[in-house]
C-alpha cells in the first residue's frame, strides 16, 4: 500500500500510467455523452408536467453532481498533498479548480434557462441554485488564493487548507440553505426535486452522469499530465522524453 | 512593552513547567494583545461606525416606511454586522505580521493553534461582542419589533465568534499578501452564509413569537464546531504565510 | 423516438430556446475546455522540444567553438515546428 501511494506519488510514474489509462477515459466519455445525448434529448419521453422543457436536466443534473464532486475530490487531492507531500495531488487539485467552476457555471446556467419556462423567471432563490452559486463563490475564491501567492509551493499548500476548510462548510451551506429556503418559499417548485421517474428518463440521466465522471477523470488525467510536464521540465527524465518523442 | 516580552520568554519557561508554560503564553499573548488593541481605539471603534453608517444607508435608499423596515431589520442588522466584523479581519494578524511579532509566536513551544485562538478571542471580544451590543440600539432605528432586541444580541454575540474564528482562517491565508483585502472577503463570505441564515433565522423566529431555542442552538453548534477545527486551520495557514 | 418530424424536434414542444440554449451552452464549454487542454499540452510539448534543441546547439556550439557561426538553427526550428 504504501509503496503504491509512493509509486502514484512520483510525476513520472503517474505520467507513464495516465497516458495508458487516458484514451480508456476519453472513450468512455465519448461513447457515454453521445448514448445520454441522443436519447435524452430525442428518445426519452417528454415529462407529463413540464413538457419538453424537462430535457435541460440532462445537463443540469450531472454538471451539478460534477461540480460538488470536484470540489470533495480537490479536498481530498489537497490533504493527501499536506499529509504526504505528494506533488502530483497538488498538480491535479489545481487543474480540477477551473473545470469545477466550469461545471458550476454549467449547472448554474442551465438551471437559469430553466427557470424561464418553470417559473417565468430566469433566477429563483431556490435552495439548489443558491448552493451552487456558493459553490462557485467557493471556486473562485480557491483559484484566486492559488493565483495570488508568487511563490508555488505557498499557493499549493493555501489552496490546499481552503479546499478543506470549504469542503466540510459545503454541507453545513447546503443544509442550512435548504432550511433557510424551506423556510421562506415553501409553494413554489421545485425544478428536479420530485418523485420517481420512469425508466425512460433516469436511465439517460445515469448515463449522462457517468459520461460527465469520465469526461473529468479524462480531462484531470490531461491536464495532469499537462502540469507535471511544466512543473518538472527540468528533471531529467522530462528532458529524456522530449528528446524521444518527435 | 512587557507583554510581548512575555510570549518571547515562555520558550525557557516551558523548559521548567510545560503545563504552565502553555497558560503563561496564552495569557501573555491576551493580554498583549487587547493592550495593543486599546492602544489603537480607531481600530476598535471603526467596525462599529461602520455598522452604524451601513443602517443609515438603508432607509435612505429603500424607503422610511417603519413597517417595510421592520420586515427587513432582522436580515439587515445582520449582513451589515457580517460586513462590519468582515472589515476588521484584514488587520487581526496584519501588524503582527508586519512587525515579526508573528514569527515569534510560531516559534513558540506552545501550540499555535492555541495562541491563535487567543489573538482570535480578543479581536471577537473588540468587535463581536461591541457590534452586537449596539446592534439593538440600530435595532430600535430600523423600528425593529419589541421582543426580539435580546435575541438580536445574544445572536449576534454567538454569531461573532464563529465569524471571527471562520475569518481568521481567512486573515491567516492572506496576512502575507499585499493586497489581500478584496481576496479576504472572497474566501470568508461563502464560509459565513450559514451562521447568517441562523442568526438572521433567529431574529426572525423571535419577532414571529416562535420558539428561538432551536436556532440558538445551531448557532451554538457552528460555534462548537469552529472552534474545534478553526485553530488547526487558522495555525496550518499562518505557517504557509510566514514560511512561503 | 418522442418527436415525429425534425421540425418537432428542434422546436421541443415550444421549449426549445431554452433547451437548445442549455445544451448548446454546455456542449460549447466541454468543446472548448477539450480545446484547451490539447492546445496547452501541445504548446508545452513544443515549448520544451525547442529548448532541448537550442540547448543542445548551446552545448555544440561550445564544444567545437569554432570561426564558422551556426546558420541554420533558425531554419531548423521553423521546419521542425511545421
Amino acid at each position: 500500500m504504501w509503496a503504491f501511494i509512493h509509486k502514484l506519488g512520483s510525476p513520472k510514474w503517474f505520467y507513464s500510467i495516465s497516458a495508458k489509462l487516458q484514451p480508456w477515459f476519453w472513450g468512455a466519455a465519448t461513447l457515454l455523452l453521445v448514448t445520454g445525448t441522443l436519447w435524452g434529448l430525442a428518445f426519452a419521453p417528454a415529462d407529463y408536467q413540464q413538457g419538453n422543457s424537462f430535457r435541460i436536466i440532462y445537463v443540469h443534473v450531472p454538471a451539478a453532481f460534477l461540480a460538488q464532486s470536484i470540489f470533495v475530490s480537490m479536498a481530498i487531492a489537497g490533504l493527501v498533498f499536506m499529509v504526504w507531500k505528494i506533488k502530483v495531488a497538488d498538480m491535479a487539485a489545481s487543474v480540477m479548480a477551473p473545470l469545477g467552476a466550469a461545471m458550476t457555471f454549467v449547472a448554474l446556467f442551465s438551471g437559469a434557462v430553466w427557470g424561464v419556462p418553470t417559473w417565468g423567471t430566469w433566477w429563483m432563490w431556490d435552495a439548489r441554485l443558491t448552493s451552487m452559486l456558493i459553490l462557485l463563490f467557493l471556486y473562485l475564491g480557491v483559484i484566486a488564493l492559488r493565483g495570488a501567492f508568487s511563490s508555488r509551493d505557498s499557493g499549493s499548500r493555501a489552496a490546499s487548507v481552503l479546499a478543506m476548510v470549504g469542503v466540510i462548510n459545503i454541507p453545513i451551506i447546503k443544509y442550512s440553505v435548504d432550511w433557510w429556503y424551506t423556510l421562506h418559499q415553501p409553494a413554489t417548485f421545485s425544478i428536479t426535486g420530485r418523485a420517481a421517474m420512469p425508466m425512460e428518463m433516469w436511465a439517460p440521466l445515469l448515463i449522462m452522469v457517468l459520461g460527465f465522471y469520465s469526461f473529468f477523470i479524462a480531462l484531470i488525467l490531461m491536464r495532469t499530465r499537462s502540469e507535471i510536464l511544466r512543473r518538472e521540465a527540468n528533471k531529467r527524465w522530462v528532458r529524456e522524453l522530449v528528446g524521444e518523442a518527435r | 512593552m512587557h507583554s510581548s516580552n512575555a510570549t518571547i520568554d515562555a520558550p525557557v519557561m516551558s523548559m521548567h513547567d510545560p503545563k504552565g508554560g502553555l497558560v503563561v503564553a496564552l495569557n501573555a499573548t491576551l493580554k498583549r494583545d487587547l493592550t495593543l488593541m486599546l492602544r489603537r481605539r480607531g481600530e476598535v471603534l471603526n467596525p462599529l461606525v461602520f455598522f452604524a453608517l451601513v443602517i443609515t444607508l438603508f432607509p435612505i435608499g429603500i424607503s422610511p416606511d417603519p413597517e417595510l423596515l421592520a420586515a427587513i431589520a432582522p436580515g439587515l442588522l445582520w449582513v451589515a454586522a457580517l460586513l462590519a466584523a468582515l472589515l476588521s479581519l484584514d488587520s487581526l494578524f496584519r501588524s503582527d505580521y508586519e512587525d515579526g511579532s508573528l514569527e515569534q509566536l510560531l516559534l513558540a513551544p506552545q501550540p499555535l493553534a492555541a495562541l491563535g485562538l487567543a489573538k482570535v478571542a480578543v479581536h471577537w471580544l473588540l468587535t463581536g461582542l461591541p457590534l452586537a451590543l449596539m446592534a439593538p440600539v440600530l435595532g430600535i432605528m430600523l423600528s425593529l419589533p419589541a421582543g426580539s432586541y435580546a435575541v438580536l444580541a445574544l445572536s449576534l454575540a454567538v454569531g461573532t465568534a464563529s465569524l471571527s474564528l471562520i475569518g481568521a482562517i481567512g486573515a491567516a491565508l492572506t496576512v502575507g499578501l499585499a493586497r489581500g483585502g478584496v481576496l479576504l472577503s472572497l474566501l470568508v463570505l461563502p464560509l459565513y452564509i450559514p451562521i447568517l441564515i441562523f442568526g438572521a433565522g433567529a431574529v426572525q423566529a423571535a419577532i414571529m413569537g416562535d420558539g428561538v431555542m432551536a436556532h440558538l442552538a445551531i448557532l451554538g453548534a457552528l460555534l462548537a464546531v469552529a472552534l474545534m477545527l478553526a485553530p488547526w486551520a487558522i495555525a496550518a495557514s499562518l505557517r504557509i504565510s510566514i514560511n512561503g | 423516438m418522442a418527436f415525429s418530424s425534425l421540425n418537432e424536434f428542434l422546436a421541443m414542444g415550444g421549449h426549445g430556446p431554452y433547451v437548445w440554449a442549455a445544451w448548446g451552452v454546455t456542449a460549447l464549454l466541454i468543446i472548448v475546455i477539450v480545446w484547451h487542454a490539447r492546445l496547452e499540452r501541445r504548446q508545452l510539448l513544443r515549448g520544451l522540444k525547442r529548448r532541448a534543441r537550442r540547448e543542445k546547439q548551446q552545448a555544440s556550439n561550445y564544444s567545437h567553438r569554432t570561426a564558422q557561426a551556426p546558420v541554420t538553427p533558425a531554419q531548423g526550428d521553423v521546419r521542425d515546428d511545421a
